[in-house]
């Protein structure tokens, strides 16, 4: 992994953010940057308010304070246009999949693609549907219904919908998360794939230690609301910091 | 701010007016998705026909059998089909298609935007930059409203020929001469009140529906209690509405 090089070429930007829910302090004092290319894995605690994260950086949730820039724009000061034209450049991948499931495998790829581009031909979507499918490995798959997947495939197949806007940034929430350490090989694998292959800038949130040596360039540690350490995986686990150092031992004990 | 209670029942009721604001805003600015919608018509139709032409039908008939004794005491079975067409065309028709609408189309559509809330599936549209309102809710509510309408229209004919059923048994009467002394005493303003009546039924089914599913929470309880409140409120709107349409088309007749 740490033969890539890494233009510095900030794509996101995190500036000290701050997000709660009534009483309850989520983020305090949230900073990253993320360069062109680099793949951050952002590791935590379960409601350590991973997801929230990410979902600042979309849009689905506003942040109380703080700024957030993604590809050279503030979210906070797009109107609903300029965020759908950004949202277009951005990947999200659920923690729980979150296809559509009144649609075959086939419609849930077809969809976003259709709706965003009116005048594609029906050879074009296609073309564009098998390709991303076959990214993920499971062309097979594409008249099945979403119900009758399993867990990892289901994580495939969310990750193939976003691959088929051609985002620049990928944003992955737990996508190892319940599935057996083979299969985690494999979306890890993917991760690396795709980043090799669509040239993307990724997230990758989770509490799972392999998956975050295997695909990170970097290790973000979010602890109490603010990234506690934030560099190499070997970096951050070379320190005295006591929780850091639980979670390493947790992790390896199970 | 007298209470946390009355607190959140004005957020309610300004959310809810916001959401309307929304459909009244977002409905009619292209894009239309047609296809969404037929297929959301589609959808609406199938779900309640079978349970609207049995209702109606056995309705119309019930109706008609029991109020032939009354009448018969003054000899007066003749004015039976004018006053089954009162009753079906003007209040029963609409009234019962919109309570089986509530029941079926109400909760299905609560609790599938309901599930799709809560399993993120609403969200992954708006990341993917497709607005989920207009996607969802906006051809949803548009379904309804024409379609409701239709099925009321569906519901009269129905209940009709159920009070025909029985008419014809006891007095042998035409089905021409039946229908053309059921609608005697119709106007046009009766007809016109009825459409409207179902317009807005129709309005408040698809729109409590999609309120209530688009904004469920907590996880896979929060679809049942979507569902449930869709259909509670939905009846309880209906019964208001109907009652101030009648008194307003009563204003109408009189000036
Ligand atoms: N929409 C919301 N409304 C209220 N509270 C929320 C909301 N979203 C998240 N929270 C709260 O914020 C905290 C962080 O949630 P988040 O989903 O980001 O955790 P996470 O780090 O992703 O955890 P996990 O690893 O379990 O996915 C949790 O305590 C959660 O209850
Ligand atoms: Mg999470």
């Amino acid at each position: 992994m740490s033969e890539k090089i890494i233009q510095n070429e900030p794509v996101i930007i995190i500036k000290n953010l701050y997000k709660s829910f009534g009483t309850l302090d989520v983020l305090k004092g949230v900073d990253l940057t993320i360069n062109k290319g680099e793949n951050v894995a952002i590791l935590g605690k379960s409601g350590t308010g991973k997801s929230v994260l990410i979902k600042i950086l979309v849009g689905l949730l506003k942040p109380d304070k703080g700024s957030v820039i993604v590809l050279d724009q503030n979210i906070a000061k797009l109107n609903e246009k300029e965020l759908n034209a950004l949202r277009i450049q951005v990947g999200f991948s659920f923690q729980n999949s979150a296809l559509y499931d009144s649609m075959s495998i086939r419609q849930n790829m077809e969809f976003p693609l259709i709706m965003n581009n009116k005048n594609l031909s029906k050879t074009e979507v296609a073309k564009a549907v098998h390709e991303v499918l076959e990214a993920v490995g499971l062309k097979d798959k594409m008249n099945e219904m979403p119900g009758d997947l399993s867990g990892g495939q289901r994580k495939r197949i969310g990750i193939a919908r976003t691959l088929i806007l051609r985002p620049k940034i990928m944003l992955y929430d737990e996508p190892t998360a319940g599935l057996d350490p083979i299969t985690c090989t494999e979306i890890n694998n993917l991760i690396n794939q795709v980043q090799e292959t669509y040239n993307t800038t990724s997230i990758i949130i989770t509490h799972d230690l392999s998956c975050a040596r295997e695909t990170g360039d970097r290790v973000a540690m979010l602890l109490d609301g603010k990234f506690a350490k934030i560099g190499s995986f070997d970096e951050v686990f070379k320190t005295d910091n006591e929780q850091i150092q639980n979670f390493y031992k947790y992790n390896f004990i199970q | 701010m007298l209470s946390k209670a009355l607190d959140t029942y004005f957020i309610g009721i300004e959310n809810s007016y916001q959401f309307v604001k929304q459909y009244f805003k977002q409905a009619f600015v292209p894009p239309f998705h047609f296809q969404e919608i037929i297929h959301q018509c589609y959808e609406i139709g199938i779900k309640s026909l079978s349970l609207i032409s049995l209702t109606g039908f056995i309705i119309g008939l019930v109706f008609t059998k029991q109020s032939r004794p009354p009448l018969e005491d003054f000899g007066a079975t003749s004015w039976l089909p004018s006053l089954m067409g009162i009753a079906i065309v003007k209040a029963l028709g609409p009234l019962v298609t919109a309570l089986i609408c509530a029941g079926k189309v109400g909760s299905g559509i609560g609790a599938e935007l309901g599930s799709m809330r809560v399993t993120e599936q609403i969200d992954a549209m708006e990341v993917s930059a497709i607005n989920p309102f207009k996607y969802l809710v906006a051809t949803r509510v548009t379904a309804a409203v024409i379609t409701i309408p239709i099925l009321s229209f569906y519901c009269i004919v129905v209940g009709l020929l159920g009070s025909y059923v029985n008419i014809h048994k006891e007095e042998a009467t035409s089905f021409i001469a039946f229908f053309k002394s059921s609608f005697s005493t119709i106007s046009f303003l009766d007809l016109y009140t009825s459409i409207t009546k179902s317009i807005f039924y129709g309005f408040t089914i698809g729109m409590i529906g999609c309120y209530k599913g688009f904004n469920a929470s907590q996880g896979t309880r929060g679809v049942g209690k979507a569902a449930n409140q869709a259909v509670v409120t939905a009846m309880f709107l209906i019964f208001i509405e109907e009652v101030i349409i009648v008194q307003v088309a009563n204003w109408i007749r009189y000036y």
